[in-house]
């Protein structure tokens, strides 16, 4: 084996390393901020590098198994052996490039964004962190050592929300966040129970080979670990019904909301979904539950997109919405158009995020010239930017097109592999016709909201102020730059894998089959004639095209007004805007129970009767009561001791002598 | 060889004491009961040393040193109770209590 597959372990273990140097710098010298930058940007480089020359590596050695490089034993309890072990193969090579790819150029991008926060030092440490924890979980070679990697990531994410915990909205951001992903990992964990006790193993490699033999094609077993392991796919990739943390997940700063929040961390739960490809495989109703939630997902946070003012939650409900469509390809057993929707959603999606930060960062200097205190998010505030930003505005469209599906740009071959294989169900179940529909719809609302973002951002007059509009300022080389390279990858990722039918090689597809290839055999997927794939083609093209006329059509630029004056909602844009109230929903059906549980509950009675009132209180007052007592014979009268003392001799002597 | 007789007058001599001691509220007169319980036992050791060996012949010395520690002892903490409130009645005596 050649030498540099054995430094797989390197590639998680260099930004470990950066995480270890920027938290002592963090605590001992938060203004270096050069050494940071240099530490932070650099073990993410190095880990690139390092990956691209193992991916290369791995292609050349050209085994079609995967390579599991075992480290040391973990958990050996009883029959449960838990092995420290990383794995290379097709469908984790995938990832680990997306993963140190995406997270180099947003590393860079976060030397300009942050550039002048106080807390830069922990800010790259939590970056770093989290990125280690991110390749823990796409090279874990089984469910226990991915499920390290899956709570890592949250608990960055958690810290990385409520980085500026000085404002209590962002702390409470991090903690739902937080709570609302324990509820899905609960059913990761139990599903990783349930693998263990019917296989008796937890490692990817035998758990697959064997599965097939393991469990009965659609029983309960099979169907009940794979539904779990979906609602841990709920929680952390942000689905109906767990999908309420990532919009306020965007407290967090923006090159954060681009790495974690749309183009890695919640991509896991697809991940997860197509690593398990065989178990998903085994139980049809489970992929339809996936595909199914995903349509609706997709469709319903697309439509609350429409009507976000703030640029930020439209681009975190897109995210939720495109993630819906990755859920919907991979319950298609479309593993690698899911996948494949992953790759290009990461690139257009960090290149919107990141535009999108480069615009607040625009603004917020505008507004910090001035002093004022208006919203630097709010798209109301914003307005004519391209003829200030015009690098970020060009770049940003280009991410636009992507992600409204237009040819040739990436979005259009991933979103149309899904919604084609969705379709071709259809013959199995109508129901999948309608899980068709339903992303038809959402390609459709897609590029009504995202063009509706881009004319109010960037076209029209602008709202910024008279004053402020004078300090409007495109970002410096070092924040577009990652940009740049972004664009490049939405517009060219496509290429990646050119569907047959447009006289492509399919070579993300042709790259996954090794990994995908039982789960192939066990769900063939269904040939559609070349004609029907056509319309289909050009029905999904149509949905964006009409989206983006329509709103380039309705929507006046020119009637908006800043923030401060304009009117509240009205009618049903009221509930859009409001998100279909689902936050209020939760609340009053699982948040005010759950308080008045823990309040009235949990604490009042349990807690202050039972446990403080009873246990210690009750205690103390039995040894007090037994003291009273006891005090009460001491007397002081000595002829009442002796008393008693000559009673107890002659007591001890009646019981010796009998 | 006058074993009964012995004990049945320690026997008595100590039932004595006891009743002294439960009875009387007088410092000086119970510590004499004390004594006389004592030297009961004295009486039991000697004149069971008859038979069962020199041991408790022995014994009654040291009973006799630690008795007479005792009323060294007891005798300077009357005293010393008498100047403090001019009275030796234990009735009055009773600071010490719950």
């Amino acid at each position: 084996m050649p030498s540099a597959l054995q430094l797989l372990w390197l590639v998680p273990a260099l930004p470990l390393a950066g995480f270890l140097a920027n938290g002592v710098l963090a605590l001992r010298r938060p203004r270096a901020k050069h050494a940071v930058s240099i530490i932070g940007v650099g073990v993410l480089l190095a880990a690139l590098a390092l990956a691209i020359v193992i991916v290369l590596a791995f292609l050349r050695e050209g085994t079609p198994g995967p390579l599991v490089f075992p480290y040391w034993e973990w958990m050996p309890v009883g029959e449960l052996h838990v092995t420290v072990a990383l794995q290379l193969d097709q469908l984790s090579a995938v990832m680990l490039l997306v993963v140190t790819g995406v997270s180099s150029l947003i590393h860079v991008f976060s030397v300009g964004y942050m550039g002048e926060d106080p807390g830069y030092a922990r800010y790259f440490a939590y970056l770093n962190l989290f990125v280690f924890f991110m390749l823990v979980l796409v090279l874990g070679a089984s469910f226990p050592v991915m499920f390290v990697g899956w709570e890592g990531v949250g608990l960055c994410s958690y810290l990385l929300i409520g980085f500026w915990f000085n404002e209590r909205i962002n702390a409470d951001a991090g903690k739902k966040a937080f709570l609302v992903n324990r509820i899905g990992d609960v059913g990761f964990l139990v599903a990783m129970l349930m693998i263990f006790a019917h296989t008796g193993s937890l490692d990817f490699q035998p758990l697959f080979a064997q599965a097939p033999k393991l469990f009965t094609p659609g029983g309960p077993a099979v169907t009940a670990i794979t539904l779990l392991l979906f609602l841990g796919c709920t929680g952390k990739s942000a689905q109906i019904p767990l999908y309420t943390w990532l919009p306020d997940a965007m407290q967090g700063p923006t090159p954060v909301s681009a790495l974690i929040h749309a183009a890695t961390m919640v991509t896991a739960g697809v991940y997860l979904v197509a690593r398990c490809n065989v178990l998903y495989a085994l139980a049809p109703v489970a992929s339809a539950v996936v595909a199914g939630i995903g349509a609706l997902t997709a469709f319903f946070a697309a439509t609350i997109a429409l009507k976000q003012w703030d640029i930020k939650r439209v681009l975190a409900y897109s995210t939720v919405s495109q993630l819906g469509y990755m859920f919907l390809g991979v319950g298609s057993g479309a593993y690698a158009a899911g996948i494949f929707h992953l790759v290009t959603h990461a690139f257009f999606k960090a290149l919107l995020f990141l535009g999108a930060g480069s615009v607040i960062h625009a603004l917020h200097h505008a507004y910090h010239a001035t002093h004022s205190r208006e919203d630097a998010q709010d798209m109301r505030n914003m307005g004519g930017l391209a003829r200030h930003l015009p690098w970020t505005s060009t770049l940003m469209w280009v991410a636009t097109l992507a992600i409204a599906g237009i040819p040739p740009f990436a979005g259009f071959f991933s979103k149309d592999q899904i919604l084609s294989a969705a379709f071709s169900l259809g013959d199995v179940h109508p129901l999948w016709y309608v899980y068709w529909l339903l992303g038809l719809l959402t390609a459709l609302l897609t590029a009504f909201y995202m063009t509706r973002l881009m004319l109010y951002t960037f076209h029209g007059p602008n709202r910024t102020g008279e004053r402020e509009s004078a300090h409007l300022r495109e970002a410096p080389w070092v924040m577009t730059g990652p940009l740049v390279v972004l664009a490049a990858l939405s517009l060219a990722g496509g290429a990646l894998n050119v569907p047959a039918l447009l006289r492509g090689r399919e070579w993300l597809e042709h790259w996954l089959e090794p990994v995908t290839a039982v789960a192939a055999r066990l769900r063939p997927g269904i040939e559609v004639p070349h004609g029907t794939e056509w319309a289909l083609v050009i029905a999904a093209v149509a949905a964006a095209g009409l989206g983006i006329i329509a709103a380039v059509r309705l929507l006046r630029p020119e009637e908006l007004v800043p923030a401060r004056l304009a009117p509240a909602e009205r009618g049903f844009a009221r509930v859009l805007w409001k998100k279909w109230y689902v936050d209020e929903i939760y609340d009053f059906l699982f948040v005010r129970p759950l308080i008045w549980l823990s309040r009235e509950v949990l604490w009042r009675t349990i807690d202050l009767g039972l446990i403080d009132g009873a246990g210690v209180n009750g205690a103390a007052r039995l040894s007090r009561a037994l003291g009273w007592i006891g005090s009460r014979l001491q007397t002081g009268q000595l002829g009442f001791y002796v008393v008693l003392f000559v009673g107890g001799v002659l007591a001890v002597l009646w019981t010796a002598v009998r | 060889m006058l074993l009964g007789p012995s004990l049945a007058v320690s026997a008595v001599l100590f039932a004595l004491g006891v009743a002294g001691v439960l009875l009387r509220r007088n410092a000086i007169v119970i510590f004499m009961c004390v004594e006389l319980m004592l030297n009961a036992v004295n009486l039991t050791f000697v004149a069971l040393a008859q038979s069962l060996g020199v041991a408790g012949q022995i014994f009654v010395f040291f009973v006799m040193a630690v008795a007479a520690a005792e009323a060294a002892v007891g005798l300077a903490i009357i005293l010393a109770i008498y100047r403090h409130k001019q009275t030796v009645d234990l009735q009055n005596i009773n600071l010490l209590k719950g």
